[in-house]
């Protein structure tokens, strides 16, 4: 390099210590998001930085708000539920459900046990989905992406079985008020059965390349972490609070869709960091197939909906050669049915934590006031003060483990 | 524990201080004057049996025809050690819509209170940072409130009658 060269380069020959220089202890902006790969999803992240250094940071969300609250109050109760499957579109069926729980409990509609075992398998399948993709994912993030593929499989697999289930994939409306909207086929069960005997290998396949890898551990211990007093001050729920040390599970707590059947063990954390949030999630996978196969040793005979002709759609042979159930059909379509007055809350545990719906009913056929309780729009507020301190590399994979969806964020 | 709750309550803040009981499902709901609220979540959280000490939900709603107290929060509080929820609610009229701020004892009410800002126009005082979260900035008005349709009124097709509504 000559000797101009070296002149006009303003770094060079810059004394790093001295204050008040030109060049020294000068902040950076920088967008990440709304749009970037690593966040997967929506939303902007303006950082202020130190050199690779994060000083400050400020999230912008909204991007994909689509206002589900405003149009649940002129939708009749059972078009909601497709509003509920575009919140964590990640485990739709726990959406779904919890929201028919929600309603009813508002018209006191008696769930049989067949259907709410039936519940309790989807439901879990959805957050093997769920689990399965903010774990791979933040292999990726970390730069594995062979066991991302490894798993991915299942996680289509399970998308058959929902198929199964309602005919679609990832938006599901799977089931209705009162139960389920058809019985397992055959062929979910064969699928169902082959799940629960071949996960468990990819599982553990998975989790030899990835859980005790060096490269891992090192890029995702003591990053991101919070204590269990921050975490429930900024109102954590689901994996998140449980690896910070707190044993809240809605599933254990306020048992729904008789959880209370089965056993299951509920995994904590004790440093509430990324590698704590990836172990509790792993563990939670093996509950959840432990549940499944409970669920489905247990499955009790009986119908799979309730006796609730005025909201529970009736079988299309029906509507065509029986009268009563064509006027059903049609008084439920149009939403002619009006709910009783009241004000409930009902809440599951969804992937990502305490899922909420809580619906003001005035007596007519739509919601009065429903407020949607997202565990992730609540979480990711903590954000800035997890990465604070941290560099660049280890916000993307925080904010990949805590698993902020875009859609629950927004709704 | 409900009853308990409603004793302690209302000998603390008095027996007009504390009205509209009612259970849904398990879950108490009081209402209370907007001055109460802040003493009353503090209360609450200090209490050495109850420890309501985490804010599930905070949720806006406007009801036009409660003429002097149109609008409203509903905080919903967690007792985890005791597994007790607890509603409490709290109005003010639609031209002065203020209420406490309650960020300084639950981070996590930051984002709340300013999406029930954001929809329902509520001014927290003493919020750090009180400004639309899910809508964009240069919204002039407050859509979750009743006298904001959601449809377009100027579309001709669209007739609540015709559609049973």
């Amino acid at each position: 390099m000559s000797e101009i060269a070296l002149v006009n380069n303003p770094n060079v020959g810059l004394d790093k210590t001295q204050k008040g220089g030109p060049y020294v202890n000068e902040l950076s902006t920088l967008n990440l998001g709304p749009t970037h790969p690593a966040t997967h999803g929506i939303f902007q992240n303006i950082l202020t930085m130190d050199g690779e250094t994060i000083v400050d940071a400020e999230q912008t969300v909204g991007y994909i708000h689509r206002a589900f609250e405003k149009i649940a109050e002129r939708r009749p109760f059972y078009q909601i539920t497709t509003l509920t499957d575009r919140m964590n579109y990640c485990s739709a069926p726990i959406n779904n459900m919890g929201w028919h729980m929600t309603v009813e409990k508002l018209l006191g509609i008696e769930v049989p046990k067949r259907a709410q075992y039936m519940r309790v398998i989807m439901m879990e399948l959805a957050r093997l989905t769920d689990h399965i993709v903010c774990n791979s994912i933040l292999a990726v993030d970390t730069g594995a992406l062979t066991g991302f593929l490894y798993v991915y499989q299942w996680r289509e697999f399970i998308y058959e079985i929902y198929e199964e289930m309602c005919g679609a994939r990832l938006t599901t409306n799977m089931g209705r008020f009162g139960g389920m909207e058809r019985d397992f086929t055959p062929v979910a069960i064969e699928k169902i059965q082959k799940l629960l005997k071949e996960l468990p290998a990819a599982l553990k396949e998975f989790e030899g390349m990835v859980m005790r890898n060096r490269i891992f551990m090192d890029r995702t211990q003591n990053v991101g972490g919070i204590s269990a007093e921050r975490a429930l001050n900024y109102g954590f729920t689901g994996p998140n609070l449980r690896a910070a040390g707190v044993d809240y599970d809605v599933r254990a707590m306020n048992p729904y869709s008789s959880y209370e059947d089965f056993e299951f063990d509920v995994p904590v954390g004790t440093k509430g960091d990324t590698y704590d949030r990836f172990l509790v999630r792993e563990e939670e996978m093996w509950q959840s197939l432990r549940i499944i196969q409970q669920a489905m040793d247990n499955l009790p005979e009986g119908s799979y909906h309730a006796d609730a002709p005025h909201y529970y759609l009736p079988k299309k042979q029906d509507v065509y050669h029986n009268m009563e159930a064509l006027i059903y059909h049609f008084k439920i379509v149009m939403g002619e049915i009006d709910a009783p007055v009241g004000e409930v809350y009902h809440s599951v545990e969804g992937g990502n934590g305490e899922l909420g719906f809580h619906l003001v009913s005035d007596g007519g056929r739509t919601p009065y006031r429903l407020k949607f309780r997202r565990p992730g729009f609540i979480y990711y507020q903590a954000f800035p003060e997890m990465i604070k301190g941290t560099t660049l590399s280890d916000a993307i994979v925080t904010m990949s483990s805590m698993n902020v969806i875009a859609g629950e964020l927004d709704t | 524990m409900n009853d308990q709750i409603i004793e302690a309550l209302q000998a603390q803040f008095g027996e007009e201080g504390v009205y509209g009981i009612g259970e849904s499902h398990g879950i108490l709901q009081v209402t209370t004057a907007v001055e109460n609220i802040v003493p009353m979540i503090h209360f609450l959280y200090a209490h050495p049996v109850f420890k309501f000490q985490f804010l599930t939900d905070l949720a806006g709603i406007h009801f036009p025809d409660a003429k002097g107290q149109e609008l409203g929060v509903i905080y919903h509080l967690h007792s985890l050690e005791n597994n007790v929820r607890l509603w409490i609610k709290a109005y003010a009229p639609i031209e002065a819509p203020n209420f406490p701020t309650i960020t300084g004892l639950f981070a996590t009410a930051n984002w709340m209170e300013r999406e029930a800002f954001d929809f329902y126009g509520i001014i927290f005082e003493g919020h750090p940072n009180l400004t639309r979260i899910l809508n964009m900035d240069e919204m002039d008005y407050h859509p979750m409130r009743k006298e904001y349709p959601l449809e377009d009124a100027t579309r001709h097709d669209k007739i609540d009658e015709l559609f049973g509504r």
